[in-house]
Protein backbone atom coordinates (compact mmCIF):
# COMPACT_ATOMS: atom_id res chain seq x y z
CA UNK A 1 0.00 0.00 0.00
CA UNK A 2 1.65 3.50 -0.50
CA UNK A 3 -0.89 5.33 1.31
CA UNK A 4 1.53 8.58 2.40
CA UNK A 5 0.60 9.95 -0.61
CA UNK A 6 -2.91 10.37 0.38
CA UNK A 7 -1.91 11.63 4.01
CA UNK A 8 0.29 14.55 1.82
CA UNK A 9 -3.26 14.94 -0.40
CA UNK A 10 -5.60 15.34 2.30
CA UNK A 11 -3.49 17.40 3.87
CA UNK A 12 -3.22 19.98 1.25
CA UNK A 13 -6.86 19.72 1.08
CA UNK A 14 -6.86 20.81 4.81
CA UNK A 15 -4.58 23.75 4.23
CA UNK A 16 -6.63 25.24 2.13
CA UNK A 17 -10.23 24.09 3.42
CA UNK A 18 -9.03 26.84 5.96
CA UNK A 19 -10.25 28.95 4.11
CA UNK A 20 -13.45 27.96 4.31
CA UNK A 21 -13.53 27.86 7.78
CA UNK A 22 -12.07 31.12 8.13
CA UNK A 23 -14.82 32.30 5.95
CA UNK A 24 -17.56 30.36 8.33
CA UNK A 25 -16.16 32.27 11.09
CA UNK A 26 -15.78 35.64 10.16
CA UNK A 27 -19.52 35.46 8.72
CA UNK A 28 -20.56 34.83 11.91
CA UNK A 29 -18.81 37.92 13.75
CA UNK A 30 -19.98 39.84 10.85
CA UNK A 31 -23.62 39.70 10.78
CA UNK A 32 -26.98 37.64 9.84
CA UNK A 33 -26.44 38.71 5.81
CA UNK A 34 -22.56 37.24 5.56
CA UNK A 35 -24.02 33.92 7.92
CA UNK A 36 -26.70 33.73 5.59
CA UNK A 37 -24.16 33.15 2.63
CA UNK A 38 -22.17 31.01 4.17
CA UNK A 39 -25.30 28.87 4.94
CA UNK A 40 -26.50 28.96 1.12
CA UNK A 41 -22.92 27.87 0.22
CA UNK A 42 -22.94 24.62 2.59
CA UNK A 43 -26.91 24.07 1.63
CA UNK A 44 -25.95 23.80 -2.25
CA UNK A 45 -25.11 20.60 -3.79
CA UNK A 46 -21.58 21.43 -4.73
CA UNK A 47 -21.02 23.23 -0.95
CA UNK A 48 -22.09 19.59 0.35
CA UNK A 49 -19.70 18.03 -1.71
CA UNK A 50 -16.91 20.43 -0.32
CA UNK A 51 -17.43 20.39 3.09
CA UNK A 52 -18.36 16.12 3.09
CA UNK A 53 -14.89 16.13 0.99
CA UNK A 54 -12.88 18.64 3.93
CA UNK A 55 -14.96 15.72 6.49
CA UNK A 56 -13.31 12.67 4.90
CA UNK A 57 -9.52 14.13 4.60
CA UNK A 58 -9.82 15.61 7.84
CA UNK A 59 -10.83 11.73 9.26
CA UNK A 60 -8.18 10.32 7.25
CA UNK A 61 -5.37 12.69 7.65
CA UNK A 62 -6.13 12.23 11.56
CA UNK A 63 -6.13 8.42 11.62
CA UNK A 64 -3.43 8.13 8.97
CA UNK A 65 -1.52 10.43 11.48
CA UNK A 66 -1.91 8.32 14.12
CA UNK A 67 -0.92 5.55 11.98
CA UNK A 68 2.20 7.63 11.18
CA UNK A 69 2.64 8.29 15.01
CA UNK A 70 3.12 4.34 15.88
CA UNK A 71 5.66 4.29 13.19
CA UNK A 72 7.29 7.26 15.40
CA UNK A 73 7.05 5.18 18.20
CA UNK A 74 8.49 2.37 16.87
CA UNK A 75 5.87 -0.20 16.30
CA UNK A 76 4.15 -1.54 13.66
CA UNK A 77 6.52 -2.21 11.30
CA UNK A 78 6.16 -6.09 10.15
CA UNK A 79 4.51 -6.50 6.95
CA UNK A 80 0.98 -7.44 8.08
CA UNK A 81 1.10 -4.60 10.88
CA UNK A 82 1.73 -2.68 8.02
CA UNK A 83 -0.97 -3.70 5.93
CA UNK A 84 -3.60 -3.80 9.06
CA UNK A 85 -2.77 0.38 10.08
CA UNK A 86 -3.11 1.43 6.45
CA UNK A 87 -6.76 -0.21 5.52
CA UNK A 88 -7.88 0.81 9.13
CA UNK A 89 -6.69 4.33 8.68
CA UNK A 90 -8.63 3.98 4.98
CA UNK A 91 -11.88 2.16 6.83
CA UNK A 92 -11.88 4.00 9.69
CA UNK A 93 -11.87 7.39 7.58
CA UNK A 94 -14.95 6.45 5.50
CA UNK A 95 -16.32 5.02 8.42
CA UNK A 96 -16.08 8.13 10.72
CA UNK A 97 -17.47 10.26 7.77
CA UNK A 98 -20.36 8.45 7.21
CA UNK A 99 -20.81 8.83 11.00
CA UNK A 100 -20.01 12.21 11.09
CA UNK A 101 -22.56 13.30 8.76
CA UNK A 102 -25.09 10.70 9.79
CA UNK A 103 -25.19 12.46 13.15
CA UNK A 104 -25.35 15.83 11.39
CA UNK A 105 -28.27 14.57 9.44
CA UNK A 106 -29.83 13.51 12.23
CA UNK A 107 -29.57 16.76 13.98
CA UNK A 108 -30.07 19.22 11.35
CA UNK A 109 -33.32 17.08 9.94
CA UNK A 110 -32.13 16.40 6.31
CA UNK A 111 -31.53 20.54 6.40
CA UNK B 1 21.78 20.71 3.96
CA UNK B 2 24.70 21.63 1.70
CA UNK B 3 26.87 21.90 4.77
CA UNK B 4 26.16 18.30 5.40
CA UNK B 5 27.95 17.91 1.73
CA UNK B 6 30.78 19.97 2.23
CA UNK B 7 32.53 19.12 5.47
CA UNK B 8 36.00 20.01 3.99
CA UNK B 9 34.79 23.85 4.43
CA UNK B 10 34.48 23.06 8.07
CA UNK B 11 36.41 22.83 11.47
CA UNK B 12 33.73 21.85 13.37
CA UNK B 13 33.44 17.71 13.92
CA UNK B 14 30.37 16.10 13.22
CA UNK B 15 29.71 15.30 16.56
CA UNK B 16 30.23 19.08 17.65
CA UNK B 17 28.12 19.98 14.69
CA UNK B 18 24.62 18.26 15.81
CA UNK B 19 25.36 18.47 19.62
CA UNK B 20 22.60 19.35 21.92
CA UNK B 21 20.26 19.81 18.03
CA UNK B 22 19.07 16.36 19.27
CA UNK B 23 15.68 15.69 20.56
CA UNK B 24 13.80 18.89 19.88
CA UNK B 25 16.27 21.08 20.59
CA UNK B 26 15.68 22.99 17.54
CA UNK B 27 17.67 20.83 15.36
CA UNK B 28 14.76 19.03 14.60
CA UNK B 29 12.40 21.32 16.51
CA UNK B 30 9.70 21.48 13.25
CA UNK B 31 9.67 17.76 13.42
CA UNK B 32 8.86 17.99 17.27
CA UNK B 33 5.96 20.48 16.70
CA UNK B 34 4.35 19.15 13.97
CA UNK B 35 4.02 15.90 16.63
CA UNK B 36 2.95 18.16 19.23
CA UNK B 37 0.38 20.23 17.23
CA UNK B 38 -0.81 16.96 15.92
CA UNK B 39 -1.21 15.39 19.34
CA UNK B 40 -3.10 18.58 20.47
CA UNK B 41 -5.37 18.08 17.87
CA UNK B 42 -6.26 14.41 18.29
CA UNK B 43 -7.52 15.38 21.60
CA UNK B 44 -9.70 18.78 20.28
CA UNK B 45 -10.87 16.69 17.53
CA UNK B 46 -14.25 15.22 19.25
CA UNK B 47 -15.46 18.36 21.14
CA UNK B 48 -14.58 20.22 17.98
CA UNK B 49 -16.57 17.93 16.10
CA UNK B 50 -19.15 18.69 18.83
CA UNK B 51 -19.34 22.03 18.46
CA UNK B 52 -19.43 22.16 14.68
CA UNK B 53 -22.69 19.05 15.06
CA UNK B 54 -24.27 22.13 17.98
CA UNK B 55 -24.12 24.48 15.42
CA UNK B 56 -26.46 22.71 12.35
CA UNK B 57 -29.25 24.50 11.36
CA UNK B 58 -29.09 27.75 13.59
CA UNK B 59 -28.81 31.13 12.32
CA UNK B 60 -26.35 33.81 12.81
CA UNK B 61 -27.97 35.03 16.34
CA UNK B 62 -27.52 30.91 17.48
CA UNK B 63 -24.02 30.78 16.17
CA UNK B 64 -22.84 33.86 17.83
CA UNK B 65 -24.32 32.33 21.10
CA UNK B 66 -22.84 28.82 20.93
CA UNK B 67 -19.35 30.65 19.15
CA UNK B 68 -19.50 33.25 21.93
CA UNK B 69 -19.23 30.67 25.36
CA UNK B 70 -16.31 30.66 26.73
CA UNK B 71 -14.95 27.35 26.89
CA UNK B 72 -15.94 26.66 23.07
CA UNK B 73 -14.31 29.72 22.01
CA UNK B 74 -11.16 28.57 24.29
CA UNK B 75 -11.47 24.84 22.67
CA UNK B 76 -11.55 26.32 18.84
CA UNK B 77 -8.78 28.86 19.48
CA UNK B 78 -6.59 26.17 21.10
CA UNK B 79 -7.66 24.44 17.74
CA UNK B 80 -7.33 26.96 15.44
CA UNK B 81 -4.04 27.88 16.86
CA UNK B 82 -2.44 24.06 16.50
CA UNK B 83 -3.85 23.33 13.13
CA UNK B 84 -2.11 26.61 11.76
CA UNK B 85 1.12 25.83 12.96
CA UNK B 86 0.93 22.05 11.87
CA UNK B 87 -0.52 23.33 8.00
CA UNK B 88 2.47 25.76 8.00
CA UNK B 89 4.94 22.85 8.72
CA UNK B 90 3.39 20.30 6.80
CA UNK B 91 2.98 22.58 3.33
CA UNK B 92 7.05 23.35 3.88
CA UNK B 93 7.90 20.24 4.14
CA UNK B 94 6.00 19.12 0.86
CA UNK B 95 7.73 22.77 -0.38
CA UNK B 96 11.10 21.52 0.14
CA UNK B 97 9.92 18.12 -1.11
CA UNK B 98 8.93 18.88 -4.44
CA UNK B 99 10.12 22.37 -5.28
CA UNK B 100 13.80 22.68 -6.17
CA UNK B 101 14.22 26.14 -7.67
CA UNK B 102 15.44 27.54 -4.62
CA UNK B 103 14.02 31.06 -5.49
CA UNK B 104 10.46 29.92 -5.89
CA UNK B 105 11.44 27.39 -3.39
CA UNK B 106 11.99 30.50 -0.92
CA UNK B 107 8.52 32.57 -2.15
CA UNK B 108 6.87 28.99 -1.34
CA UNK B 109 7.89 29.03 1.68
CA UNK B 110 7.35 32.68 3.15
CA UNK B 111 3.30 32.49 0.80
CA UNK B 112 3.19 29.43 3.15
CA UNK B 113 3.85 31.24 6.17
CA UNK B 114 1.60 34.56 5.03
CA UNK B 115 -1.16 32.35 4.44
CA UNK B 116 -1.52 30.22 7.29
CA UNK B 117 -0.51 33.72 9.47
CA UNK B 118 -3.55 35.22 7.71
CA UNK B 119 -6.04 32.35 7.98
CA UNK B 120 -5.09 31.84 11.76
CA UNK B 121 -5.41 35.21 13.10
CA UNK B 122 -8.57 36.07 10.47
CA UNK B 123 -10.15 32.97 12.40
CA UNK B 124 -9.17 33.94 15.71
CA UNK B 125 -10.11 37.78 15.57
CA UNK B 126 -13.38 36.67 14.11
CA UNK B 127 -13.56 34.41 17.44
CA UNK B 128 -12.36 36.91 19.55
CA UNK B 129 -15.07 39.49 18.19
CA UNK B 130 -17.95 36.82 18.60
CA UNK B 131 -16.67 36.31 22.33
CA UNK B 132 -16.39 40.00 23.15
CA UNK B 133 -20.17 40.77 22.01
CA UNK B 134 -18.78 43.99 19.93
Amino acid sequence: MALSIVHRVTGMALYFGTLLLAWWLIAAASGPGAYANVQAFTASSIGRLIVFGYTWALMHHLLSGIRHFVWDLGYGFKPNEREALTWGALIGGVSLTVLVWIAAYAIGGGR
Amino acid sequence: MSAQNSPAKSMRTPLARVRSLGASHSGTSDFWRQRLTAVAMTLLILPVIVIVLMLIGSNQAGAKLILGSLPIAIILLLFIVASAWHMKIGMQVVIEDYVHNEKLKLAGIMANNFFSFAVALASIYALLKLSSGV
